[in-house]
């Protein structure tokens, strides 16, 4: 009974360890341990089978080293010269072969799904087509067939696969929604694609992986995964639909006269503005500023500010402005709701 | 035989001109350890503005330049020196050889690298250092995007740095080949020897990649070419493949000699001889040529397509195969043996389930799709640095409790040594630790910064402290050497710890001539062969003569100083800086090929009376 609970005690960091990777931890709308689409959980499969197989081995190495240690350490007085041992054929092959049966029993699933996950949807009439672009520090969306432009917040419906295609504007990024699936670089001068799908609504954590300036770490995006009904409504407010009329309109309307002097160089809205920066149509329904920042009035007034402060080494050139005049700005952003 | 007078050099001029390999595997030590303290440093600083979220000490531009000089310092200051200081003090020694082949090489490859990582890290107080990362894609790394002299410096210092390790390699390749003593055929060298063999050979063929890769990069930046211009139909994933294929090899460069240090400290203290032998020669060849074929696992992500991906994906999991040989073959080393767990078997024996971890998550890395979660996220930044600090760092510091006597002629204090190791040990585990998850929970690497709420902040926490705590283990070492070289001791005995090789059969530290006379190898751990047989030394291959030695120069040392000025020069388009450089390098080598280097010799009387003070 103490020899098994002594044996118990000593298998419970490993088993420990083992439960704490298998119930998944971390955020759910972040951790790669807790997939939440199709492409994800295959790569959790993988993830899964490899841990499984890598602590077998694991465990051979640690047993055979504990009692070594233990049963081999020098003892006091004993000098004798122990056998000076050439080597043992048999052994040798048997940690030859073995490692190979391991590594066929992971490669054949390791071939299928690359090929799976290298899948090219781009003509399939029923799965979303999206180009992705990234930029420092921000990431542009495009749905070429619905003719949207939208910048930080990207939306796809549930249960449906979301071709996309990845392009760099600068440097080299990469796409990466870890609870959605593994990540993909955008270089310049190349395209490349990816698929994923999801299979549980919500808003999921996007990051930029591929170290690309100063604020590589602020480089967030959002994944808003909602029901088809909901996204058929965005896409149908996005194309056709106009702006809720503002609080305050005409607070509201001495921000557009701003925004139509100093911002709309770099900044679309409906269409009508500069591609530099992020296209700004739907801001007041985002849930960011910059990807980064709480989208309210105090975070917003910040940020046009002093952007450098938020995020070091962005392009945005904004004059300095009066604080009536960052209210005003703020406020015509956040006008900018689709109805 | 002409006789010239022998240069009797003392004080700093001594170690400036000196061709030794055992004073020039000294240079390479204090040097290496010099830029891996200030490695550390910036490693500990990330780790601070780490500990918490969202915190401001170091974000933006400050830290990618503590980010990019920790990687670039680490990988070609500090490791790269730090394992050549042992080749250096050690290899001629387990050959039975006198020096390298190329004395003269030898001590301008250190003073190149030297040069080099001086000119590298003057970047932070001459306009900023580089902050593209170690591995300085481009376009980030280009003109347009990296402004600043940073990444030019980071070009030339490690094209500087980069010749003396080529040369150095050139060198150890040539000394294995030609200089081993009588008797020592090429399956009886010790473990240590085969992986600086094969490191070496490594270096010869990847490192002219990234000299390649350099060249390209130091023309675009400096001379406006358009190499890694897409707009002018250059190509950005040109960097990318040079870098990793020089990249992936030099993972192998540093680890091969670690498993050859663990694999002499392993079988001394566990007093038998190697575990298959044969295999492990083998496997170290096999994984050195794998080595080659493995580039594209570290651009899963970059799109090149599902074959190249799981074609590579295959060639990164065959490594697994030797790499496991010869971890069982330690373990069966140790079997059976009589353990003796000093400071240095500690390190070699720490380093197993260590380094099997590192090796286990790599094969998790080698899986390409499930590589698309883990690149570029703190799994890998955990992954590496199970390899190179649980593995290569473990490795390092077990060889130098091993043969500091050898270098020093004096005995590192062993119960400091314990504690250097367990609280090194442990801290590295809490550190890297928690970092795998960190990775799989959605961190990216390279990140200044993280957001509260996603919970990332314990991990973090563990890791910081982690740091805190290796930190002073490492502190420790540099404690143990203080208190090791202040203290009044009696010289170490030219066998302290019932050694298996050559090295041990000279006094401690090893005369100039290493060998009074050339041994003669009887097999494997030939000087086992020899205290088993009930001999008191090895049997001389040759009568006791006078010695030849190679004349100690100046000129590798101003041949660095006119790279170093050139580099200066190229780095601030300051051309006239580089043609003055440049011009000092090409008249040294005009006086090293007009003049002749005869040499001297040490005459017989000398020997002797070295050989009757020697404690054998």
């Amino acid at each position: 009974m103490i020899r098994r609970l002594q044996h118990v005690g000593r298998m419970l960091p490993l088993l420990l360890m083992v439960a704490l990777l298998l119930t998944g931890c971390g955020d759910p709308y972040l951790s790669a341990l807790q997939p939440k689409g199709s492409v994800a959980d295959m790569q959790f499969n993988l993830i899964k089978l490899s841990i499984i197989i890598m602590l077998g081995v694991f465990t051979v190495v640690v047993v055979i080293f504990t009692y070594v240690l233990i049963r081999y350490r020098k003892k006091k007085g004993d000098n004798s010269i122990p056998e000076q041992v050439e080597g043992n054929h048999k052994l040798e092959i048997i940690w030859t072969a073995i490692p190979f049966v391991l590594l066929i029993i992971l490669a054949v699933p390791m071939v299928t799904t690359t090929f799976a996950l290298a899948k090219d949807y781009s003509n399939d009439k029923n799965v979303v087509q999206i180009t992705v672009t990234g930029h420092q520090f921000w990431w542009e969306f495009e749905y070429p067939d619905q003719k949207i432009k939208t910048a930080q917040e990207l939306y796809i419906p549930v249960n449906k696969k979301a071709h996309i295609k990845l392009e760099s504007a600068d440097v080299i990024h990469s796409f990466w929604v870890p609870a959605l699936g593994g990540k993909k670089d955008t270089n310049p001068g190349m395209t490349n694609y990816l698929w994923l799908d999801a299979k549980e609504e919500g808003v999921f954590q996007g990051r930029c992986a591929e170290l690309c300036g100063e604020s590589h770490a602020l480089m967030d995006f959002k994944v808003k995964v909602v029901s088809q009904e909901e996204y058929d409504q965005w896409v149908a407010k996005m194309t056709k639909g106009t702006n809720k009329p503002a609080n305050n309109a005409v607070l509201a309307d001495q921000g557009a006269e701003i925004f139509q002097k100093s911002c709309v160089n770099c900044h679309a809205v409906d269409g009508k503005g500069g591609p530099a920066g992020p296209d700004l149509t739907n801001f007041g329904d985002r849930t960011t500023v910059a990807g980064i920042l709480k989208n309210d009035k105090k975070q917003l007034a910040k940020w046009l500010t002093d952007p450098e402060a938020v995020k070091p080494g962005n392009l945005m050139i904004i004059p300095k402005l009066e604080e009536k005049q960052v209210d005003a700005l703020v406020e015509y952003l956040h006008s900018l709701k689709r109805e | 035989m002409a006789q010239h007078v022998r240069p009797r050099n003392t004080g700093l001029w001594d170690w400036i001109t000196t061709v030794d390999h055992k004073k020039i595997g000294i240079l390479y030590l204090v040097a290496g350890g010099f830029f891996f303290l200030l490695g550390g440093l910036e490693a500990l600083l990330m780790r601070l503005q780490l500990m918490y979220p969202e915190q401001n000490f170091f974000i933006g531009a400050t830290f990618n330049e503590l980010l990019t000089m920790h990687g670039t310092t680490m990988i070609f200051l500090a490791a790269m020196p730090l394992i050549f200081a042992v080749m250096n003090a050690v290899v001629p020694l387990q050959i039975g050889a006198r020096d390298v082949a190329f004395p003269f090489v030898n001590s301008l490859g250190f003073w190149l690298f030297f040069s080099g990582g001086v000119l590298l890290n003057l970047s932070w107080f001459m306009g900023g250092a580089p902050e593209a990362g170690w591995t300085a894609y481009v376009p980030l790394s280009g003109m347009q995007f990296s402004k600043t002299t940073g990444v030019s410096f980071y070009v030339l210092g490690l094209q500087i740095a980069g010749i003396g390790t080529l040369i150095g390699g050139i060198n150890f390749l040539v000394t294995i080949i030609n200089m081993r003593a009588p008797g020592m055929t090429f399956m009886r060298m010790p473990m240590f020897t085969w992986t600086a063999f094969i490191t070496s050979a490594l270096i010869l063929f990847a490192f002219p990649a990234i000299t390649v890769g350099l060249v390209l990069l130091m023309f675009d930046r400096i001379f406006g070419a358009v190499f890694f211009n897409v707009a002018s139909g250059g190509n950005v994933l040109l960097w990318q493949h040079l870098f990793w294929i020089f990249g992936h090899p030099e993972v192998y460069i540093l680890i091969l000699p670690a498993f050859g240090m663990i694999s002499e400290v392993i079988s001394t203290f566990a007093k038998k001889r190697l575990f298959g032998y044969s295999a492990m020669v083998f496997a170290t060849i096999v994984i050195g040529f794998l080595g080659f074929m493995v580039w594209v696992h570290h651009m899963f992500t970059v799109g090149l397509g599902p074959v190249a991906n799981s074609l590579f994906s295959i060639a990164t999991m065959l490594i697994a195969v030797p790499t496991g040989i010869k971890i069982f073959n330690w373990l069966f080393t140790l079997w059976g043996g009589q353990i003796r767990f000093t400071a240095a078997n500690l390190f070699a024996v720490g380093f197993i389930p260590t380094f099997t971890i590192g090796g286990m998550t790599g094969v998790m890395l080698s899986v390409a799709p499930a590589d698309y979660q883990y690149q570029d996220s703190y799994f890998v930044v955990a992954h590496f640095h199970y390899v190179l600090v649980g593995g290569m760092m473990l490795g390092l510091f077990a060889a130098f409790y091993y043969w500091w006597p050898k270098m020093f002629g004096k005995m590192l204090n062993e119960a400091m040594g314990k504690w250097n190791f367990w609280l090194f040990f442990i801290g590295f585990h809490l550190t890297f630790f928690p970092q795998h998850f960190l990775g799989l929970m959605g961190m990216p690497r390279r990140v200044f910064t993280f957001m509260g709420g996603q919970q990332l902040e314990l991990g973090n926490l563990i890791s910081t402290w982690g740091a805190i705590i290796m930190g002073v283990g490492t502190l420790l070492f540099l404690v143990n050497v203080a208190y090791t070289h202040m203290k009044k001791q009696p010289q170490a005995p030219a066998d302290p710890w019932d050694g298996r090789t050559l090295e041990w059969t000279i006094a401690s530290p090893a005369p100039e001539y290493n060998f009074a006379q050339t041994p003669r190898v009887r097999g494997i751990d030939a000087f086992w062969i020899e205290k088993m047989a009930g001999n008191k030394g090895m049997t001389p291959a040759e009568p006791l003569g006078p010695i030849h030695m190679p004349s100690p120069s100046v000129l590798p040392f101003i041949m660095s100083i006119g790279f170093f000025i050139a580099g200066m020069g190229f780095v601030f388009n300051k051309y006239l800086f580089a043609i003055v450089g440049l011009g000092i390098v090409l008249i040294c080598m005009f006086f090293r090929s007009y003049k002749d280097d005869e040499g001297f010799h040490i005459d017989v009387e000398e020997i002797k009376e070295t050989e009757k003070g020697a404690r054998l």
